[in-house]
């Protein structure tokens, strides 16, 4: 039995230990945020926080993951630093298809938690890892200096 | 409330039309015809050319609570070209309703009721904006009809604001919520009472907001997902969560045509979680929509589904796809460039290109390239499905609703009645989802299964594996320029497998719509033309992606203008308006195009001002002809398609190493009146930036008929690092013209301005997609 805490929840599962965690969180607790894009970490749309890190949930293994806090996106209205980022990603339409938005915020919330003043490089450097299939780059890094903004005025 | 005959605006019909005393009256003719049930056959174009035609009826798209909460239906499929927030836009605007208090609900496939709902071709807007208009129109007059009822008053005393109607003469006021059951008991009106709101009464329609170059302009209508995008609770495909579900994944054949000829499940069977193991038919070439067959592997979770599969230990019968399983890319792109050496079927002619080949003072040749691609939406193709002794009911991101539920009915013998497709939101599509193979894999498993619910997965191997592959070509031009440096002659032949291929058995050359995406329909006046097509066989299974074959013809046509210019000694930009001629309109039929996007050519003709002045806002836009430092340069390109006009030109710079640099991006686009301009400017930034990828980095490649790329490692799309700097989009107000498509015209010209940026820095000419390592 792995234990998983989701989000501040324990979860406990019959599951093996290289099972990724990716899978756990859609298939056996049933949390559709999370999405599969790759399932080799160059895609970053399954992107979770591990302790706070910016972390590919669909190479990391359930037996890693089990001592840690593990956050997902669904937490992150209720983040000061998630919900500023979701904000300014609504402000700015950044979303086309949105599927790989989930991964986008949650790397860039890491991202800003860690260095809150980011400069340009800095963002496209971190955020280099999160395809987006629909072309998005130019609003989610102004979406970023605008969270990061937001932040330092607040 | 006065009702005039001049304000009944027929929106999509341009003001020549309306001019020429004609269009207008045709159309309230052709609805009239409609009513009787008469003409989806003989409507010719447009809308009404499309399978199920399109529907006006606010009974179908427009249901009011008596909370006053409004739905909107939406139609089409959502992709992220934003059609469910746009579409129910126009809906809302011309309703008059609160956008606060409007909800859009997603269609099952049922085009008898709904209409078209295969969404591609950049048409949904063009052929929607009217019919929802009328519908919302429609319900409007029902709601003021209403009011007017229960206050005893003329119809005209009373007139809707918004999310109420009013009677300004009492002061008297009713929501929408309160008058919805009596108004959904009234009679629809008849199309020749509608009153279309007036410019200066929309809200929504027309009106630029939003994220405009860099600045956040006043807030826009929230986009109707955009909470739930954000917040991780948007339903894609893979999230469709019913009880006891089951998860499959499909081992396919490597090579098309090629089919199982031995499978030892033992191994698989043992993995924890799998259940049961299914082989599925396929078929050969052409496999059409239907799946390619293979093995499926059924289990309690996506994980132990994969593991299973990794455990399967199968034959394939390689023999049976033929000389597929000898095909293999570099040889395939010599035998193309060596038949395009000869003559080929001959598509349009003007003049003797021989003769004046022979008399040219210059003669300029190139041989461009650009090999398969993959759509690759970040998605991977998905499906729920559940069978039952009634039937079955699907849950899929499809861009063809109907086709998906012929697909499920056709693979187990069901009538389509006994069929129901849900439409869940699309992560990407760009043509791949158009194809239901994977839904019907996903029913034919499900029927194995005997009422559980199956989801289909596919892995990003399978989608760029087993993809419908965007069509490999290679095209080959020669032009003969005067003393002058003029162009006297232009022939180009083009090869390329055909999409044909995949529906029928392989007829080495492509059909007249891929002619007229850019190929037929060569804007350039040159006395000399000769367009010829040799053939080229199909090997792999191809399909459309994304703006289809505009994307090899503008990459070969745009470069080589260009070239041409160098060669006169020419400014480009000038001397792309000296090729292109005055402003002027081309019937389609003139240069040998039938087919037009199914667009009546009246309507839709090549408008050769429409493209100068594409080019002349691009360029200006862009400070072309300013001098530029060493290594940096500006490159251009244009191109016309899905009846819309886009201009590019990109700002570049290569350093000594040989790293690109892009620096800014100007876009120019006509696509006439504009629904939600903000959404439009959103797809031309992301076309923008997937053609940088077709431009520097995409290609699967095949060795003995099996793909060569199989993730994002190896397949290489764009990411922010390869995004311009800056990306500036500016559209050209032209309300004056019929609409345009929107999702696919900016991709066409993208690549072509870049190489020819490129070469603008470097004096290096790209002619063989993609550039890869080519400048270092």
């Amino acid at each position: 039995m792995i234990t998983l805490t989701i989000n501040g929840e324990q979860h406990e599962l019959d599951i093996p230990d290289d099972m990724p965690l990716l899978w756990a969180i859609r298939d056996v607790v049933g949390m559709k945020g999370t999405k599969f894009g790759c399932g080799i970490a160059q895609c970053g749309a399954c992107t979770v926080h591990l302790n706070g890190a910016a972390t590919r949930s669909c190479v990391t293994p359930v037996s890693a993951a089990a001592q840690g806090e593990i956050t997902t996106i669904e937490a992150m209205a209720e983040d000061a630093v998630g919900s500023k980022v979701q904000q300014a990603w609504l402000d700015l339409g950044v979303a086309q298809c949105g599927y790989c938005q989930g991964g986008q915020i949650m790397n860039a919330t890491a991202l800003l938690k860690r260095s809150p003043q980011p400069d340009t490089q800095e963002i496209v450097d971190a955020m280099a890892g999160n395809l987006c299939r629909c072309g998005t780059y130019n609003r989610i890094l102004a979406a970023i200096e605008r969270a990061a903004d937001k932040e330092a005025s607040s | 409330m006065s009702q005039s005959d001049d304000k009944l605006l027929l929106a999509n019909v341009s003001r020549r039309g309306l001019l020429k005393g004609f269009a207008g009256g045709t159309a309230l003719l052709l609805a009239a015809r409609w009513d009787l049930g008469v003409a989806n056959e003989m409507a010719q174009f447009g809308a009404g050319a499309m399978p199920g035609g399109w529907v006006d009826d606010p009974n179908v798209f427009i249901r009011i609570g008596a909370d006053g909460e409004v739905t909107i239906i939406n139609n089409r499929a959502e992709m992220g070209q934003g059609i469910r927030t746009s579409l129910v836009m126009v809906a809302a605007d011309e309703l008059g309703a609160d956008w606060d208090r409007v909800r859009a609900e997603q269609a099952d496939a049922n085009q008898e009721k709904y209409g078209n709902q295969n969404t591609d071709g950049s048409r949904s807007m063009r052929h929607w904006y009217d019919p929802m208009r009328r519908a919302a129109a429609a319900a409007r007059l029902m709601l003021e009809q209403a009011a007017a009822n229960q206050w005893n008053v003329p119809v005209h005393e009373v007139r809707a604001d918004i999310h109420k109607v009013v009677h300004p003469a009492t002061g008297r006021e009713l929501g929408y919520g309160e008058l919805a059951q009596a108004a959904r008991s009234l009679d629809v009106p008849g199309r020749e009472a509608l009153v279309l709101k007036s410019d200066s009464e929309l809200r929504f329609i027309g009106k630029e907001s939003g994220y405009i170059n860099g600045e956040l302009k006043s807030a826009y209508p929230k986009a109707i997902d955009g909470e739930d995008i954000v917040t991780g609770k948007a339903v894609f495909g893979a999230d469709i969560d019913l009880e006891d579900t089951v998860y499959a994944v499909v081992a396919r054949p490597p090579v098309y045509g090629a089919k199982v000829k031995s499978v030892d499940d033992t191994e698989a069977l043992k993995v924890p979680g799998v259940q049961k193991v299914i082989p599925i038919e396929g078929t050969g070439q052409p496999a059409g929509f239907s799946p390619l067959g293979g093995v499926a592997v059924v289990a309690t979770n996506t994980w132990a589904a994969m593991q299973g599969r990794r455990a399967l230990d199968i034959e394939w019968d390689l023999e049976a796809a033929g000389n597929n399983a000898g095909y293999t890319s570099e040889a395939y792109r010599k035998s193309l460039e060596k038949a395009a050496q000869s003559p080929g079927q001959v598509i349009r002619q003007t003049g003797d290109v021989e003769a004046a080949l022979g008399d040219a003072d210059q003669r300029v040749s190139a041989t461009y390239y650009m090999p398969h691609m993959a759509q690759a939406p970040m998605e991977p193709p998905v499906a729920v499905v559940v069978v039952t002794g009634d039937g079955a009911e699907a849950w899929a991101p499809v861009q063809n609703p109907r086709a998906t539920r012929e697909g499920i009915a056709g693979a187990l013998g069901l009538d389509k009645e006994q069929v129901t497709v849900h439409q869940t939101l699309l992560g990407g599509g760009f043509g791949r989802k158009s194809k239901p193979d994977f839904v019907t894999e996903a029913a034919i498993v499900a029927k194995a299964m005997q009422g559980q619910p199956v989801k289909l997965q596919w892995s990003r191997e399978d989608d760029i594996h087993h993809a419908f592959f965007h069509a490999v070509s290679v095209d080959h031009l020669e032009a003969g320029l005067d003393a002058d440096g003029k162009a006297t002659s232009w022939r180009h032949r083009t090869l390329s497998p055909s999409i044909a291929s995949l529906f029928a058995p392989d007829p080495k050359h492509k059909q007249e719509f891929e002619f007229g995406m850019g190929f037929n329909t060569m804007p350039f006046a040159i006395p000399a033309i000769s367009l010829e097509n040799p053939p080229a066989p199909a090997h792999v299974r191809i399909g459309w992606f994304r703006s289809v074959y505009n994307l090899p013809h503008a990459w070969a046509i745009q470069s080589f203008a260009h070239e041409l210019a160098v060669a006169a000694g020419r400014d480009h930009r000038d001397y792309a308006l000296e090729l292109l001629g005055p402003p002027r309109r081309i019937d389609n039929l003139t240069v040998g195009d039938g087919w037009n996007y199914g667009e009546n050519p009246d309507l839709y003709p090549i408008d050769i001002g429409r493209l100068r002045r594409v080019i002349e806002r691009a360029t200006e836009e862009a400070g072309w002809g300013r001098e530029m430092p060493e290594g940096r340069g500006l490159g251009l390109a244009f191109h016309h398609s899905f009846v819309s006009y886009t201009a590019i030109v990109f700002d570049v710079e290569v350093d000594d190493a040989g790293e690109l640099t892009i620096h800014r991006a100007d876009i120019a686009f006509d696509c006439g009146p504009q629904a939600n301009p903000e959404r439009i400017r959103a797809q031309m930034e992301g076309s923008c930036v997937m053609g940088i990828g077709i431009a520097l980095q995409s290609e699967v490649t095949f060795e003995d008929g099996v793909a060569q790329q199989g993730n994002f490692d190896k397949y290489l799309i764009p990411r922010m690092p390869n995004a311009p700097r800056e990306v500036r989009v500016h559209l050209i107000d032209n309300p004056g013209d019929a609409m345009g498509g929107v999702g696919e015209p900016g991709l066409p010209p993208v690549a072509p301005a870049l190489c020819n940026a490129i070469f603008a820095a470097t004096g290096k000419r790209i002619r063989r997609l993609p550039v890869g390592d080519q400048l270092s």
